[in-house]
């Protein structure tokens, strides 16, 4: 870059180039601030050895991941087994998460698509609406779904005064308690990306679909659902991702036998009885499956768009 | 009515309110079989909103309309047999071209394969071909004008309706897309109904035109009737470029007005229905219908001064000032003869009438 005859038009650009770094630096430090050191940190700990009273001993040690996966340990005297208890509540995790946000998804969609079909004016209001119950912290919101729950709670008193049912559904303690307090915690991230997207949907095209003789359900499908994909797509990885790490539905809504891999990880860091790298190794599984599932949705979509192109 | 064939499409009387907005007001016309049928007027008039009552996609407030003899008001618009070109298109965007034309065709039972051969057909009908693995969002507005066309006649409508669909194309392809338009139309047999606010286009294309303007039919008859025999001040001067003069009538005679105009200027021309003696009202003459003489060969001749030769390459429009009148604009073909009736500003000259080519109109 130093070539003498060029050299005026090289200074602007260097200029230029300097300054853009400069005002990208607030960008990339709030990136390596809350993102990339947090992660850095928790991979490094992951690979210590315990310290009994939480904490760490700065020592390498693959003991969490050993602890996670199997049985007695990999490195022990005895041949080593799998150990499922973790594993399945990992998978159990991935599915109340699944489960909660298809819930999300089929609630989510119609109020979003309802809200962006109304008036301008309207469409704010319904929104604000939407808000609204999360201005209040989420553990008072799961505290009160336990309430709403309960064998002797509101809705199970409406269901028997009403004579639907005799006695009442037990509904705590259960994985669809969970699912709902998820589905609960999360909907709004559902339905206002959704909700984006159908406001920006142009509505001729559904006139243009019904034009050629292809009715409600046929338009939605092949014609709103294809335009409107992103918003559906970040809807659901938003409602996935915190609802696998969730801790605060499982603990108040499942009980003990309902654990999710978030209390795993709670557990881990709280109190006493931690282990901060098991919680970090966990972590950091978590974290892995999570990029996994995405890469994988990433992959399939681009040769979707290849074949359709 | 019995023998007939029914019109392709018969408009009953129909209005249409928003609240207390009234967009159409009790219209009423027929379009007839195989016929390239245009709705003109300025925006607002209601030539969408009738476009889209029978397309279904608005209902009618008021009155009925038919479908080649049968009622459609109630079917919702996937179950009416007419296509709509709209005017930005409305291609599906994550379609491909030969999808999009697929579409209707798929939509009405046929099979893929069959859809997509029939629209591999459309699409040569209209020279699109190559293009048919690509997005809309790949072609020039004039090839996603195409293609909008080849989805909406790939079904075999009974009717066609058009929303502006050149409005957003260059001058020129606007003109080839005109006569493609025409010829289409001629080789489907297809029933057009054509909206445009573009009144060249209207008489370009158009076997009938209904002029509408704030939700009235102004008038309704094939493009030479329209702008020759305008009925109306509004039609006058919507359609092409006109001369309004105020003149009184002094006297009838054997269908002829005898009349003045504010300078004394005494003139003669034929008269209509609802002019009377003594009345006052309006006389429009087309600039092209008119010419300058030197000196007064025809009694019917004006007095004036030339003021401003304008040249726009086909045609010479020529401003002159009536001796105690108002302006009034000439146009002159550019050819030798043309050029011979063109004065120099200031010089004094006689402005002319064609036999016929005034027009009395009473309001």
């Amino acid at each position: 870059m130093a070539g003498g005859a060029t050299s005026g038009g090289n200074a602007v650009t260097d200029t230029y180039k300097e300054a853009r770094n400069w005002l990208l630096l607030p960008a990339w430090g709030t990136l390596g601030i809350m993102v990339l050191a947090p992660v850095l940190l928790m991979l490094v700990y992951s690979f210590l050895t315990k310290e009994f009273r939480g904490g760490v001993i700065w020592e390498f040690s693959l003991a969490a991941y050993d602890q996670f996966f199997f049985d007695r340990g990999l490195f022990g005297d005895d041949p080593a087994k799998i150990e499922w208890t973790y594993i399945a509540i990992f998978w159990r995790s991935i599915w109340q998460a699944g489960a909660a946000t298809v819930l999300s998804l089929l609630i989510g969609f119609p109020t979003a698509y309802f809200i962006a079909t109304r008036p301008e004016k309207q469409r704010v209001i319904w929104v604000f609406l939407i808000t609204i119950p999360y201005w209040v912290n989420l553990l008072i919101r799961t505290v009160s779904m336990r309430f709403l729950l309960r064998d002797e709670g509101p809705l199970n008193s409406f269901l028997m005064t009403t004579g639907l049912v005799d006695s009442p559904i037990h509904m705590i303690n259960t994985n669809f308690a969970v699912q709902v307090g998820l589905f609960y915690s999360y909907l709004p991230f559902m339905v206002l990306p959704i909700y984006a997207a159908v406001e920006r949907y142009n509505f001729t095209l559904s006139e243009a679909a019904a034009d050629l003789y292809a009715n409600k359900w046929i338009t939605l499908r092949h014609i709103v659902l294809p335009a409107v994909k992103p918003g559906v797509v970040a809807g659901c990885i938003l409602v996935f991702v915190p609802s696998l790490g969730s801790f605060l539905a499982p603990d108040l809504l499942g009980g003990a036998k309902n654990f999710m891999i978030g209390s795993l990880i709670e557990e881990q860091f709280k109190g006493n009885a931690g282990n901060w790298p098991f919680g970090a190794a966990a972590s950091m599984i978590l974290l892995t499956m999570v990029l996994i599932i995405l890469v994988i949705y990433a992959r399939a979509q681009a040769r979707s768009d290849k074949e359709a192109g | 009515m019995s023998l007939e064939q029914p019109n392709a499409i018969e408009v009953r009387d129909a209005v249409k309110r928003y609240g207390d907005f009234t967009a159409l007001k009790t219209i009423s016309l027929s379009i007839k079989d195989n016929e390239f049928f245009t709705l003109l007027g300025p925006s607002g008039c209601g030539k969408t909103t009738l476009l889209r009552m029978i397309a279904g996609f608005e209902d009618v407030s008021e009155g009925a309309i038919f479908l080649y003899g049968e009622e459609i008001e109630g079917l919702p618009p996937h179950k009416r047999p007419v296509n709509t070109v709209f005017q930005n298109y409305a291609l599906f965007p994550h379609k491909t071209v030969l999808d999009n034309v697929a579409f209707g065709l798929q939509m009405r039972g046929n099979s893929k394969s069959d859809s997509r051969k029939r629209a591999g057909e459309m699409l040569e009908l209209v020279q699109l071909s190559q293009f048919a693995g690509r997005k809309p969002a790949q072609l020039s507005g004039g090839q996603q004008q195409r293609v909008a066309l080849a989805r909406a006649l790939a079904p075999q409508p009974k009717v066609l309706l058009l929303d502006e669909p050149l409005s957003a194309l260059d001058l020129k392809l606007r003109k080839a897309m005109q006569l493609e338009l025409k010829h289409l139309q001629r080789e489907t047999g297809i029933t057009f109904i054509f909206v445009t606010h573009d009144q060249e286009e209207a008489l370009t294309m158009s076997d009938r035109i209904a002029v509408m303007s704030s939700g009235e039919l102004q008038q309704l008859g094939d493009a030479r009737d329209i702008y020759e025999r305008p009925r109306n001040m509004f039609v006058a001067d919507f359609i092409g470029e006109t001369n309004l003069l105020d003149v009184s009538v002094d006297r009838i005679e054997s269908g002829q007005a005898i009349c003045h105009l504010g300078g004394g200027h005494a003139l003669t021309c034929p008269s209509v229905e609802e002019v009377a003696a003594g009345s006052k009202v309006h006389l429009s003459v087309r600039p092209e219908r008119l010419f300058l003489t030197a000196t007064q060969d025809d009694g019917n001749a004006l007095k004036a001064t030339v003021r401003e030769n304008i040249f726009v390459g086909t045609d010479i429009t020529t401003l002159v000032d009536l001796a105690d009148g108002p302006e009034i604009i000439i146009r002159t073909s550019n050819s030798e003869r043309g050029n011979q009736r063109i004065f120099d500003p200031g010089t004094p000259v006689y402005v002319n009438m064609e036999h016929g080519a005034a027009r009395l109109l009473v309001d």
